[in-house]
């Protein structure tokens, strides 16, 4: 891969545009995961009896199974987000750098 | 030649296997079991003979030649996660706990998205067999490599520890082996798949063992479930009458009350994923980035699925298990289970399904351990042939053919290791180093890892030093921590209080990375961050990656 080649593309807008959009996309949903992650361990911690409630009235099933089950689940959506968005935008502005980059 | 092989190995095992005279513990023989694990173990050693056949090149014997799909990889990744740990250890902790199992399981799984958004595709765009390539990508191949391969050396071999003495526990119960033996036939076919068949056999195992266990924890949940009407709230009303936490059993309870030690488990679990050297090879198997990231995508989901079938499984135990005398010590309902805490899913399986049931899911058990051992053995003889030998050693000018060869011989050091270690810690309880395994990779080479691939200023001085501080500290925190100070060597009491060490070991290895960096101004620290631009632009556009053969 030479060098000029990868200035190039360095200095072609689209890459930036890529770059920025992958980058805050990425770690915006790395937050926003183990942000709900370490809040419901801080519940765990702090606020158990949240957790422990019921679901209904006179019921057994506390609220926190569900929770818990919910953020797996979240979590994967999550992943979900990410892999459909790279999947199409992110694909296309790459595959535009790239044919560019040829030329 | 390779079945006969097999059979013959396990004949004598049967002939020592005889009378159950041995400790309370060992059952007689399960021949449903047996004979299930045998069609497994037959079928796979196939696969096997089929996979050397098509194995020719470093590329395939490392990577599969590149040609895996992302659906198919998912299922291998998925199966590499899915141990035995996890069907037998998360359901036997929910069995036991209730809520804080299922706190438990969420922090194992909830790293896996960290993996997708951070890891995957600069991972396949960046390497080629092994993580080594990422770390080492702009900076001194030598010494990162070494770190490297240490790194992932521990991690390997406290991991096959830990699957080696489960094995050997399993097998011991369910087929009525002498504990020894059993070590030794794990380690013996996993010898067979990793030598012959390489990266394309450890795949085709895996995701054949992953079908066989969703379909079998699935199974098993939807029995048992059929028992409470596939009511949840039926199932909880149950629960809580007979298990002797009552009502507490539907909250968290006193296993993540010290915030400290529950903090750093989390975090080891979270960025541990990310750090494990057989996990990461296989990112390498697909073909690109965007199949990498499907991967990824798909095992989460088979993981997270999984992960819920098992709470469920732990849920449905505590009063279908539990209040049947037979898989107690002495009918006892208070005392131990028979066989063990971790039997439990095993029980379930027995009282929804019988003998052949339980027959089949002791033989996916089994094959659970054999894939995962398979792939780590996999993942060190890589680690030693490719980056140490290949790299080091020769500079990056070996001769395929040779690297080929010190993988394989590698893979049967690594699966004789892996049988005398395993038959050493017999008696340990192993379960800390799941922790310790995690909190290692958390510590050691997830660090080095994402800095490689993300911070421009990562130079070779600062990553040896904050990688080498990450292990070493995480070692030495474990070893002078209660768990084995205290247990296992006897002291009064634990010098570093804490079980887990990735909440002091972790961030002291990025900071002395990111300050040993920052303080380099050699001539070779320039050349570093100068690097690291080219670097981004592979990483990000995968132009220069290594490419797939066909497959």
């Amino acid at each position: 891969m030479s060098n000029k080649n990868n200035d190039r593309i360095r200095a072609n807008p689209k890459f930036r545009e890529l770059a920025q959009k992958r980058s805050r996309t990425a770690w915006g949903l790395t937050a926003l995961v183990l942000g709900v992650y370490y809040s419901y361990m801080l519940l765990v911690g702090m606020a158990p009896e949240w957790l422990a409630q019921p679901l209904s009235e006179g019921g057994t099933l506390s609220l926190g199974v569900p929770v818990g089950a919910f953020i797996i689940f979240f979590a994967w959506a999550c992943t979900g987000l990410y892999v459909r968005r790279a999947n199409s935008e992110f694909d296309r502005l790459n595959a535009e750098i790239v044919e560019e980059a040829g030329k | 030649m390779n079945k006969l092989l097999a059979t013959l190995l396990l004949a004598p095992a049967f002939a020592l296997a005889g009378p159950a005279v041995e400790a309370a513990e060992k059952q007689p023989l399960n021949l449903t079991a047996i004979a299930m694990f045998f069609v497994f173990v037959a079928g796979t050693l196939m696969i096997t003979w089929w996979a050397a056949r098509r194995t020719k090149s470093a590329s395939d014997f490392y990577t599969a030649g590149g040609g895996i799909t992302g659906f198919q990889n998912g299922l291998a990744i998925a199966g590499d996660y899915m141990s035995a740990a996890t069907l037998l250890g998360l359901s036997s902790m929910v069995f036991a706990k209730g809520y804080d199992g299922l706190v438990y399981t969420v922090g194992f799984f909830v790293g896996w998205p960290v993996v997708t958004f951070l890891i995957a595709e600069r991972l396949r765009n960046l390497g080629k067999y092994t993580f080594a390539d990422i770390a080492s990508y702009r900076l001194d191949q030598k010494k990162i490599r070494t770190f490297a391969a240490f790194g992932s050396l521990t991690v390997v071999c406290f991991y096959l520890i830990v699957q080696m003495v489960g094995a050997g526990q399993l097998i011991k119960l369910l087929f009525g082996l002498d504990y020894p033996v059993a070590v030794m036939v794990v380690g013996v076919v996993m010898m067979l798949y990793v030598t012959f068949g390489g990266m394309i056999a450890t795949t085709w195992v895996q995701i054949i063992k992953a079908v066989l266990l969703l379909a079998g924890g699935t199974t098993l949940a939807i029995l048992a479930m059929s028992q409470f009407g596939f009511s949840y709230e039926t199932l909880a009303q149950r629960a809580i009458e007979v298990h002797k936490g009552g009502q507490g059993i539907m909250a968290p309870g006193s296993m993540l009350a010290d915030p400290v030690n529950a903090a750093s488990m989390s975090l080891g679990l979270v960025f541990g994923i990310a750090g494990l050297p057989h996990i990461l090879m296989r990112f390498f198997t697909v073909p690109n980035a965007r199949e990498a990231r499907k991967s990824v995508f798909v095992a989460t989901g088979f993981i997270g699925f999984f992960f819920i079938v098992v709470c469920t499984m732990g849920f449905a135990a505590m009063v279908i298990v539990g209040t049947n005398p037979q898989y107690f010590v002495d009918g006892d309902l208070a005392g131990k289970i028979a066989g063990g805490g971790n039997m439990v899913a095993m029980h379930l399986a027995h009282a929804v399904g019988g003998n052949l049931f339980l027959g089949f899911l002791s033989a996916v058990a089994f094959a659970t351990i054999l894939a995962v051992v398979s792939g780590l053995a996999l993942a060190g003889a890589s680690s030693i042939s490719h980056d140490i030998y290949a790299n080091v050693i020769c500079g990056g000018k070996a001769d395929e053919k040779t690297e080929i060869k010190v993988s394989k011989i590698s893979a049967i050091v690594l699966g004789v290791l892996a049988i005398i270690l395993g038959i050493l810690f017999e008696k340990m309880n192993v379960a800390f180093l799941v922790g310790l395994t995690f909190g290692i990779a958390a510590s050691a080479n997830f660090p080095i890892l994402i800095l490689s691939m993300y911070w421009k200023d990562l130079t070779t001085r600062g990553a040896l030093l904050g990688g080498f501080t990450g292990l070493i500290s995480a070692v030495l925190m474990v070893v002078l921590s209660p768990s084995v100070w205290v247990t296992v060597l006897g002291h009064e009491s634990a010098i570093f209080p804490y079980e887990h060490p990735a909440l002091f070991s972790m961030p002291l290895a990025f900071l002395v990375s990111i300050v040993v960096s920052l303080l380099d101004q050699s001539a070779a620290a320039k050349r570093e961050r100068a690097a690291f631009d080219d670097q981004f632009v592979r990483a990000q556009t995968g132009i220069g990656a290594a490419a797939a053969n066909d497959h």
